[in-house]
């Protein structure tokens, strides 16, 4: 599903250049559920952005669903993106003035789908993620577990192949950041959709099938974990 | 265009900036509303003094004597220049294309006293001819006009204005009815509509008499004050064709210098419209310019709420780009609110202008220098065309800005 060869990438600031990837070859498997961690600096969130198209990268190549994602246009990207990849995104990023409903909606209406249609589509969601009850509340009237709950719904809508979550539970007590990582779990078990959570934190890290640490801008350890029976 | 969502937002963001969207608006109500009453109040100036000139057939040239002031074969200067019937025959000769003419000779109100039994008046005296009434185009409202009979009969005949009518008859009928001028009886035959204004500020109106008759009562021998005429060329070429014609006949036969401006006092109607036209062209240039600057004082406002709006958002449309809006999706929000909020604001001054454009025609009375101030549909719209475009470059630069954003915005902690 994301198969990165020799992926390079560099900062420049005035006549610094900061080499923050070195060369990342990495394979990811369709309905693999996976884990990035890394201390801050470590390359991870650059890493994400690259996967997410987000950003590009400077040397290398890089595969998604079997297609190079390279010098591609803004509104190219913002189409592959809407296709390919739902965010979550540590800080939810719910839109403040659209309730839950039209959240989640939110990423059909940049692929043109029917008012109607999206709306029904984004109910499902929510009643999936079990926030039906929510759908016409505001986020400020949601708590940060049913917030990324919404979010998770919202990054599923447009069904995509692959889920990027960046510290799903950053902002999380332990109690709902297990809630979170539940939902997430199911969506890669029930759905079969590709999971990459970033992350420090190593009880999530340790929920997911797979961890790749990160230093210093390459693979330190790429780690199978043993199936956790932290998994309800 | 017609999407509820980017509505939904748009008003949105509207109602929760409530007073600044209101008092950037209002810097675009105000460009468009001072627009149009500038424009209407120029047009109101202009329709004063075209008003003043409805009397006047606009393509005629009118002549009055005056005294030389260049030596000229062997004459000397300051001779006093008197026009005379022989002028006049020469100039209705002369003129190719000309279309009436009528010489005048004028006795001031000061030096005549009109009266019919006890009721007195005064009122200048015109002898003039026939056509005299196409060149000043008057309106005969009862009996007649002077006729060619009165002039070759030097007939007594008189014809007034509904003032004179008022001061000295009442509510007498006065056809037919005898008048004294100076001591001398004159029979009414007709009755003219009178304004009071126009050019010269006329307060009280003149009277007319047969020219024959003027010179032969007043001993002016075949004086005539002013020799008028019209002409069918309708160019200002062609009038200053025919008026350097009129002087070079008139400077032949009474020998001084045709350039010789003071010799005779010339005024053509034509050029003068034509001159104020251009003055009125000049203020007409000069509002649009004013407005217009007001009117980018509006947009540069509603451009600034725009950036700032754009900035407040940055990662809100982060967030959005993440989620596949393409920046034309980001750009077409930016614009469309920009256009809303002028066009709506612009809207407005253009009924507010207008209104009270209209309720100004109403309540200043209409005068030589200003009546009927009023906007025509082509301003409006005009006004309008400037609104959409002022609205779209409101939001162009802040709609490229927000395009510019980059979608990892979103990924960023707070």
């Amino acid at each position: 599903m994301i198969e990165l060869r020799g992926i390079k990438k560099a900062y420049r600031t005035g006549s610094n250049v900061l080499q923050v990837l070195k060369g990342i070859d990495l394979h990811i498997g369709p309905g693999e559920l996976v884990s990035i961690m890394g201390s801050s600096g470590s390359g991870k969130s650059t890493l994400l952005n690259i996967l997410g198209i987000l950003d590009n990268y400077d040397a290398g190549s890089y595969h998604l669903d079997g297609k190079l994602i390279k010098d591609l246009s803004e509104t190219e990207s913002a189409g592959l993106r809407s296709r390919y990849i739902g965010f979550v995104f540590q800080s939810f990023n719910l839109i403040g003035f659209k309730n839950a409903l039209e959240n989640v909606a939110l990423p059909l209406y940049y692929q043109g789908v029917p008012r109607k249609k999206r709306q029904e589509k984004a109910l499902e969601l929510l009643e999936r993620v079990g926030l039906k009850e929510w759908a016409h509340h505001l986020p400020n009237e949601l708590s940060g577990g049913q917030k990324q709950r919404v979010a998770i719904a919202r990054a599923l809508i447009s069904d995509p192949k692959v889920i990027l979550a960046d510290e799903p539970t950053g902002a999380l007590d332990s109690t709902t950041s297990h809630d979170v990582m539940d939902l997430l779990l199911s969506v890669n078990r029930d759905l079969g959709l590709t999971v990459v959570i970033v992350t420090h934190e190593h009880d999530i890290a340790a929920m997911t099938s797979r961890s790749i640490h990160l230093k210093d801008g390459r693979i330190e350890r790429d780690v199978t974990n043993k199936p956790t029976a932290d998994v309800r | 265009m017609f999407d509820r969502e980017k509505w939904a937002e748009i008003f949105d963001t509207i109602g929760k900036n409530k007073l600044r969207t209101v008092l950037t608006g209002f810097s675009v109500f105000w460009g468009i509303f001072m627009l149009i009453i500038l424009l209407g109040g120029g047009r109101g100036l202009r329709n004063g003094f075209e008003y003043d000139f409805r009397n006047t057939a606009v393509n005629s040239i009118n002549i009055w004597g005056g005294q030389t002031s260049v030596p000229w074969q062997g004459l000397p200067v300051n001779r006093d220049i008197r026009l005379t019937m022989q002028d006049l025959e020469a100039i209705r000769h002369g003129i190719p294309g000309l279309e009436h003419i009528s010489g005048e000779y004028r006795l001031w109100r000061g030096r005549s006293q009109l009266n019919y039994g006890e009721n007195y008046g005064n009122f200048t005296i015109k002898g003039i001819q026939p056509e005299y009434r196409m060149l000043e185009q008057q309106t005969v409202i009862a009996g007649r006009f002077i006729n060619e009979v009165d002039l070759a009969d030097a007939r007594k005949v008189i014809v007034i204005a509904e003032d004179a009518q008022e001061s000295l008859f009442k509510d007498e009928d006065p056809l037919h009815k005898w008048l004294q001028v100076n001591g001398i009886p004159f029979e009414v035959v007709g009755i003219y509509q009178f304004e009071s204004g126009g050019r010269g500020q006329n307060q009280s109106s003149s009277v007319f008499i047969p020219l024959t008759t003027a010179q032969r009562v007043f001993n002016a021998h075949n004086d005539v004050d002013r020799i008028a005429f019209s002409f069918s060329e309708s160019t200002l070429a062609g009038s200053k064709m025919a008026e350097q014609r009129a002087i070079g006949i008139l400077a032949q036969r009474h020998r001084f210098d045709p350039a010789d401006e003071r010799a005779l006092w010339v005024g053509n109607n034509l050029e003068n419209a034509e001159t104020f036209g251009q003055v009125f062209n000049g203020i007409s240039a000069f509002l649009w310019i004013i407005g217009i600057g007001t009117i980018i004082a509006g947009i540069v406002g509603v451009s600034n709420i725009m950036l700032i709006v754009v900035k407040e958002r940055t990662r809100e449309i982060g967030v959005r780009k993440a989620l596949g809006a393409t920046p034309a999706n980001v750009v077409g929000q930016v614009l469309l609110e920009a256009i809303f909020v002028t066009g709506l604001a612009g809207y407005f001054g253009l009924v507010c202008g207008v209104g009270l454009l209209e309720w100004l025609s109403g309540v200043i009375p209409p005068s030589e220098m200003f009546r009927q101030p009023e906007v025509d549909l082509t301003i409006a719209l005009y006004a309008l065309a400037l609104l959409v475009a002022a609205g779209t470059f409101a939001g162009w630069i802040p709609a490229r800005r927000a395009a510019a954003i980059r979608p990892i915005e979103a990924l960023r902690d707070e």
